[in-house]
């Protein structure tokens, strides 16, 4: 039976990939991923966890390893953050080229300079389009079950692409939350042994990543990205018979209150929940305001967005990463340009807040909203807010 | 060139664009590419074997008198054996029509 613990959510991550039975870890450390990895290594020396981990020297190597690793049909695991993510870039590209199904954490932090530990998401907003698949987690408890959903969508044949599992550093990571975890048993009735298409194997020879000629090239990128446009049935459907065996539902597109509201906030993980409170207390003060929230933030989720969005006048979306010199924050332009063909869109207002770990309080959704009520009206800046810069 | 197998539509690609067939890089015949080719001075040739060696193609085996010799199927006349040949026995000729 599924066991109500309280825990630090890095090391539920840590059960999460435990209870998924990988067969190789390979991981180089980096706040505020440090425990997720940490604690896999004591799994794995303790005999908990039958897996190779490889202590590797950077995580330009920690990717690279985890592309031979999958090459050869292993279930590979990895965790990163900010400038370890950084440090993987062009790795990154290669695993769903070769359609490898590799599962990584990403703690998100901001990227330097100034150097800084803390939460936002200009690290995984700098990899929007490695081809990847990747969820957003707003709890400890969503944290564990997107750890499991990601190893089963990774390996579905139809897929067969890397999925990264997005919890927010600190705020997520370091934090002890009650949530309930399953064991092998459980767990094995939702995500079977990991079955290799095609594997390195020295009795079959085969190449894999050869180069792409300009013949081949656009091609090679068109089945990729088929591939994850065609994934989101399959996240959808993961998730459907996840609620069904455990009772927890997910969805691409989450959403709060959004019922007759004429103004949605628009937010990415942990923020979230505080974002729900905002909403609480301006619901109740009368205003009709609602929350839309990404949970699967590629493949972009379309025709489920349009949906959460249907009637609704004003949309204030809150980045946690900056584009600057360019016209908002990256989920702005990606919404304001989904949106653009559509009938009776919203209005698309940009804020950026929460960067290098700024706290974002119920005060400044409430701020948000009201900017975004007031450009509505009368018009807005060609840019963005910066939501609590102080100027002197 | 033999790239004719390539010009395919993406549906058809294999997985992750993977090669199945083991030592498939025989077919590719980097010979067309040739506009020069190696003529060997067998009186200066001492067999030592570094243009067999420095051969980026792998074009070059040792025939039943010890000498290598270039495959012109896959030599594509970059020259590498002539300028790393010790004796100076590799020429370089220009192809004719």
């Amino acid at each position: 039976m599924a066991k109500r613990v309280g825990m630090e959510v890095s090391l539920g991550v840590s059960e999460a990939v435990k209870v998924a039975d990988v067969d190789v870890i390979a991981a180089y450390p980096i706040t505020p991923q440090t425990h997720i990895v940490e604690h896999l290594a004591e799994l794995v020396a303790n005999g908990e966890l039958d897996a190779e981990f490889i202590p590797v020297e950077s995580e330009h190597s920690a990717m690279s390893s985890c592309v031979g690793s999958s090459a050869t049909g292993a279930r590979t695991y990895t965790a990163s953050s900010s400038q370890g993510l950084a440090l993987m870039h062009e790795i990154l590209y290669i695993v769903p080229a070769l359609r490898l199904p590799v599962v990584m954490t990403i703690a998100n932090r901001a990227l330097s300079g100034p150097i800084n530990i803390w939460n936002d998401h200009s690290d995984i907003m700098s990899e929007r389009d490695i081809g990847w698949v990747q969820t957003f987690a707003e709890n400890g408890q969503e944290a564990f079950d997107l750890s499991i959903h990601a190893f089963r969508v990774a390996e579905d044949h139809s897929v067969l692409l890397p999925v990264i599992v997005n919890l927010d550093g600190f705020t997520l990571t370091h934090v002890v939350e009650p949530f309930e975890i399953l064991d092998r048993a459980e767990v094995a009735k939702y995500l079977p042994p990991y079955k290799p298409v095609q594997r390195l194997d020295p009795e079959h020879p085969m190449t894999m990543g050869a180069v792409g000629i300009p013949e081949v090239y656009t091609e090679a990128k068109k089945q990729v990205e088929d591939a994850l446009v065609k994934s989101k049935s399959v996240v959808i459907q993961a998730w459907k018979e996840f609620g069904d065996l455990f009772g927890r539902y997910y969805h691409p597109v989450e959403t709060y209150k959004t019922e007759g509201a004429e103004t949605l906030l628009l937010t990415m993980g942990s923020v979230s929940e505080t974002a729900m409170t905002a909403i609480d207390k301006m619901r109740e003060a009368g205003k009709k305001v609602g929350l839309v929230r990404f949970r699967l933030w590629r493949p972009f989720p379309f025709e489920e967005f349009f949906e959460a969005v249907k009637g609704v006048k004003t949309l204030a979306v809150m980045d946690r990463a900056m584009s600057p010199g360019g016209p908002c924050g990256p989920v702005a332009a990606e919404v304001r340009a989904a949106l653009y063909d559509q009938p009776n869109r919203p209005k698309v207002f940009s804020f950026v807040a929460g960067l290098g770990g700024r706290d974002v309080q119920v005060s400044d959704f409430e701020e948000i909203v009201s900017r975004a009520e007031i450009y509505a009206e009368k018009g807005a800046p060609a840019t963005y807010d910066l939501i609590g810069v102080r100027e002197i | 060139m033999s790239t004719s197998s390539a010009i395919i539509g993406w549906k058809n690609l294999t997985l992750g664009c993977a090669i199945l067939e083991p030592g498939s890089s025989r077919k590719l015949k980097t010979g067309d590419w040739r506009s020069q080719h190696p003529v060997l001075d067998k009186e200066k040739c001492i067999k030592c074997a570094i243009c067999y060696i420095d051969c980026p193609d792998i074009a070059y085996s040792q025939n039943e008198e010890g000498y290598f010799i270039a495959d012109m199927t896959y030599c594509k006349g970059c020259g590498i054996c002539a300028n790393e040949c010790p004796k100076d026995a590799i020429t370089m000729k220009m192809e004719e029509e």
